[in-house]
């Protein structure tokens, strides 16, 4: 196989070439060792970290924004979405407070305070 | 009066980093006036990850990167006027504001601008059409969805393609609503590649180059728009006029400089940043007034934003506690290629290396960026690509600033 | 209720008929087919008080006009509604155009306008220095005057509540029938209201109402006024409103410094489909740049905030209709009302009023009519010292919501409270500028929306920007 990729860990926004078979892949165009774990793993098993808010049931008005800890599947991205959404918080909650503990292999995490 | 040595206007990052950096540098009298009710501006919003990469070296949502620098802020105890609007700025360093509390006026030592930007309206553009609800620009559908809670459409079309429009693509589709296009005006985006790959393309929203909206649609909310494309000169292409039915329609078309309250101040402007004429320690034409931030100059990402902020932090800090000698200065022009460059003066004779952050006109391949004064290179940077959404960062080294006679300016060429 | 006069129509013409109606013992009922008051022509026109050297001798307008202006000006002091008599200047461009000066001279002196002369273009750029160097002769009229024409009707129609009137919105006419000497207006979703005497003041709209009543003499031709108004920047230009020597089709394009000390150029004069036509056109706002730069060519477009469009509610006969319907009794038209029917509007008003009165109505005077209305924005007129003070008292005038504006939540929490109530976003920009400045809400919406969900307390998602079915928020995540 062979694909041209966009890096997305930075904003530097590298063109890479994927080549190879799965398991001996060779990656050309990064300027940075996380590019090239990123264009494999990109080829192999793309992930993407979900940000978005739950509702916090003790304040009006108010949401807290959230992410998965890690980068989960990208084809999991709208479930987990639908997973987030029956979500909330209670005030005061601070950045880092886990809100699910494992949600397709990533804990659900505050980035928000809300006192 | 109240009297403070450092007077921050504006809590965001810029606010907070300048406010850190002032402290740090020893004048704990420093304060921050803050229109919101909590600190961390525009980055409160905005809930999508990707900052911190250059600055703090990790990863982190909006909220968190203003999280790091509050907790940095609270730790030194430095002041916050909360939900006080900046009303005036004089010549002479009187702050006027004015809250739920009053109004206050406060002698400062030296002030900071850090008020940040505001993005260009659709009245500004002049779309034709009717005037239905359901046209928010980016950042207000932004503060909606993720401060509130609401959404704002279940079908849009989104004009522009700076980072907020594609980052609001991907915030909408998550939140289950169909983005039907982008539309760029420019043959170009002005957004990062990153994002046009992560948000746009993970979605499969497609991005119509060298397209506006020429027309909106409905009585009460938006029923549609027509889209088109445009010509060289960005004139509507009448026969490639399309309607695309949608209930929403989000404005990314460019942030300006929110310099109100520099303007009035009479501090000299450049017309191309929209921000003040700064040197090197971002102090404008007036004495004691500091700039930073994307009040300054329109930031791509936060991480120079807080650089930046540190820089005039620091600069107002020396100018409370030396007195602000000034000395010979050369000014920074822009050269072939080059839209702007910042800062557009240097003091020669400062001993320290001055990083120059610039914008190309276009999209470049590979360029050799020169930095001269007279015949003399000053720097040379060579960068694999170029683009107008890509802020570019060049050091002209202290010992290279020595004897500098004459104008700096700074070009570029294309290379092979 | 049975009232005794239903206005129909809440625009600047409704708004000035309704209140001096109360200045009479009459229950009077204001319907409004839109979610606020001043939402047709009345919110997008030029906001000209006119010279009054315009119209044809004789004519209603001429008459209105010149009895108008003292009027106005006398009533928007009492009603705090933000005017200027800032003057305007005619300009003729070149020989061709110069006889027209002389004889608009001659018309103003016949229609009874004072004070007006004829300048060179030297002398007339020496008042206003950005004028064209291609303006050879120039008619000063420095009786003329700016208002803002939203606000204006926002204070008629308040006032007019204050005293007593009473105001439907969201009430589209279908149908008006008269039974035993009394009328029944019912609204196209069933309500209705009944009342002695109408008066049809419906702006565009107004040839159907008549037309309801089996009065079809006259057939508004929609004609859009397309603008674009420009940042305070800008407004510097000049000071005296400038227009080009009239055509057929209405006064030409103008330049002018509003009371709020924007600039704003316009209109277009462009026949359109129907009266809700309030659309802008490319060609249209393109026409808007380039004459507007014959006048004053230092304009600098890049400064535009918002482009908008009005409809006027022209007739054939180019004049005001001001009579009893024909066919129908206790029924008087107030219709046509173009140009000069702002300036004319409190001069209108009495004379609907005096016909009401010549064919029945009983005029007994309303001895606890108060025509005054206290300023909305009496805190920006403050000084520090006295601002301070007062938010001391009211904290709520401390906090600044819309920030290009510098309008506080005391003055939006104002609009929403008082009458006419502000029930949706447009309403409270209208009535307090906030979102009508250069960043046009971007920031203070969201606000406004939870100021008017809580004032009125509905749920965010029922807040709309400007009634009917414009919700902002569609749902709650």
């Amino acid at each position: 196989m062979k694909r041209d990729l966009i890096c997305i860990v930075c904003p530097r926004g590298c063109s890479v070439t994927v080549e190879g078979e799965i398991g001996a892949l060779k990656v050309t165009g990064c300027t940075c060792a996380k590019g090239e774990q990123y264009a494999i793993e990109e080829c192999t098993h793309p992930t993407r970290t979900v940000t978005s808010i739950v509702r916090v049931s003790n304040r009006e008005d108010t949401m807290a924004s959230v992410k998965t800890s890690c980068p989960i599947p990208k084809e999991s991205i709208f479930a987990a979405m639908e997973a987030i959404r029956g979500l909330s918080v209670e005030a005061p909650c601070c950045v880092g407070d886990v809100v699910c503990k494992d949600l397709y292999g990533a804990a659900v995490i505050v980035t928000k305070d809300v006192l | 009066m109240m009297k403070h040595s450092v007077v921050i206007v504006g809590g965001g990052p810029a606010g907070m980093a300048a406010a850190i950096a002032a402290y740090d540098r020893g004048v704990t009298d420093t304060v921050i006036i803050d229109r919101e009710e909590e600190l961390g501006g525009i980055l409160r919003q905005c809930i999508h990850n990707g900052f911190g990469l250059h600055k703090l070296g990790r990863e982190l949502t909006g909220p968190e990167y203003a999280d790091v620098y509050k907790k940095q802020v609270e730790e030194r105890g430095i002041k916050v006027y909360h939900t006080t609007m900046v009303t005036a700025i004089s010549p002479d360093l009187v702050v006027t504001a004015q809250s739920r509390e009053g109004l206050m006026k406060i002698q400062a030592g030296a002030v900071v601008l850090a008020m940040g930007c505001r993005e260009r309206s659709r009245g500004a553009l002049s779309v034709a059409g009717t005037r239905p609800a359901g046209v928010y620009s980016a950042g207000t559908a932004q503060k909606l969805i993720n401060c509130m809670g609401y959404t704002v459409g279940k079908k849009a079309v989104i004009l522009g393609s700076g980072d907020i429009g594609l980052i609001m693509a991907r915030r909408m589709s998550l939140e289950g609503a169909k983005v039907e296009a982008v539309c760029e005006i420019m043959p170009y985006s002005g957004g990062l590649t990153r994002n046009i790959v992560q948000c746009l393309e993970d979605y499969g929203i497609p991005l119509y180059l060298s397209h506006t909206v020429a027309e909106i649609h409905g009585t009460d909310r938006v029923e549609g728009v027509t889209i088109a494309q445009v010509d060289e000169n960005r004139r509507i292409l009448p026969e490639t006029k399309r309607y695309i039915p949608c209930d929403t329609l989000l404005l990314s078309v460019g942030l300006i400089p929110e310099n109100e309250l520099t303007r009035a101040a009479g501090i000299p402007m450049d017309p191309i940043t929209n921000g003040a004429l700064v040197d090197e320690n971002r102090q404008t034409e007036v004495p004691g007034i500091f700039a930073c931030g994307n009040v300054l100059q329109v930031h791509d990402l936060v991480d120079y934003v807080s650089d930046e902020a540190e820089i005039a932090g620091l600069g107002a800090a020396e100018f409370v506690l030396g007195g602000g000698k000034k000395g010979v200065s050369v000014s920074v022009k822009p050269g072939a290629g080059v839209r702007y460059v910042l800062p557009q003066r240097i003091n020669l004779g400062e001993e320290k290396d001055v990083p120059l952050f610039l914008r190309v006109v276009k999209p470049y391949g590979k360029v050799r960026f020169t930095v001269k004064a007279g015949d003399e290179v000053l720097a040379t940077a060579v960068r694999l690509k170029a683009a107008p959404g890509e802020m570019e960062k060049i050091v002209v080294k202290k010992e290279k600033l020595a004897d500098v006679q004459g104008e700096i300016t700074v070009s570029l060429e294309e290379i092979v | 209720m049975i009232y005794d006069v239903i206005v129909a129509g809440a625009g600047v013409i409704g708004g000035m008929v309704a209140r001096e109606l109360t200045k009479y013992k009459l229950n009077v009922c204001i319907l409004e087919k839109e979610s606020d008051v001043a939402c047709g022509a009345s919110k997008a026109n030029s906001g000209i008080i006119h010279g009054g050297f315009d119209p044809e001798p004789e004519t209603l307008k001429a008459k209105m006009n010149t009895a108008g202006i003292s009027k106005l000006y006398e009533t928007a002091k009492m009603l705090h509604v933000p005017h200027k008599q800032n003057g305007s200047l005619v300009c003729a461009f070149g020989e061709e155009e110069e006889p027209a000066i002389h004889e608009l001279y001659e018309r103003g002196l016949e229609n009874g306008i004072q004070g007006m002369s004829i300048l060179t273009g030297d002398e007339a750029r020496a008042l206003e220095p950005e004028l064209s160097e291609a303006i050879t002769l120039v008619l000063n009229i420095p009786s003329a005057g700016i208002i803002c024409p939203y606000e204006l009707t926002i204070a008629a129609v308040g006032n007019a509540m204050d005293n007593g009137a009473t105001l439907k919105t969201n009430f589209e006419i279908a149908a008006i029938q008269r039974a035993n000497g009394i009328y029944t207006v019912t609204a196209k979703d069933g309500q209705s209201v009944q009342g002695r005497f109408v008066v049809n003041c419906a702006g565009a709209y107004s040839d159907k109402i008549s037309a309801m009543v089996g009065d079809d003499s006259f057939t508004i031709i929609p004609r859009a006024g397309e603008y674009l108004l420009l940042d305070k920047s800008e407004g510097v230009r000049v000071s005296r409103t400038i227009f080009q020597v009239p055509s057929k089709e209405g006064k030409g394009i103008l330049v002018s410094p509003t009371v709020d000390n924007n600039l704003l150029t316009g209109p277009t004069a462009l026949r359109v489909r129907t009266s809700g036509s309030t659309e802008t056109t490319d060609d249209g706002l393109a026409i808007v740049r380039n004459l507007s730069k014959k006048s004053v060519p230092g304009v600098d477009y890049r400064q535009v905030i918002t482009s908008f469009s009005g409809v006027r509610a022209s007739v054939a006969t180019g004049d005001f209709i001001i009579e009893p319907a024909k066919n129908a009794e206790n029924f008087v038209n107030v219709a046509a009302i173009d140009s000069p029917g702002l300036t004319s509007c409190v001069a209108i008003a009495e004379y609907a009023v005096e016909i009401l009165g010549s064919i029945g109505l009983e005029l007994l005077a309303n001895p606890a009519f108060d025509g005054t209305r206290p300023d909305p924005h009496f805190i920006k007129k403050m000084s520090d010292e006295e601002k301070s003070a007062y938010i001391a008292e009211h904290p709520a005038y401390g906090r600044i919501i819309c920030r290009c504006e510098m309008v506080s939540e005391g003055e939006i929490r104002d609009a929403i409270r008082r009458n006419p109530p502000a029930h949706d976003v447009d309403g409270v920009k209208r009535r307090t500028r906030s979102g009508m400045g250069r960043c046009q809400g971007g920031f203070c919406m969201p606000y406004v929306m939870k100021l008017i969900a809580e004032e009125n307390g509905v749920p965010m998602e029922q807040v709309t920007k400007k009634g009917k079915d414009s919700n902002l928020a569609t749902g709650r995540i």
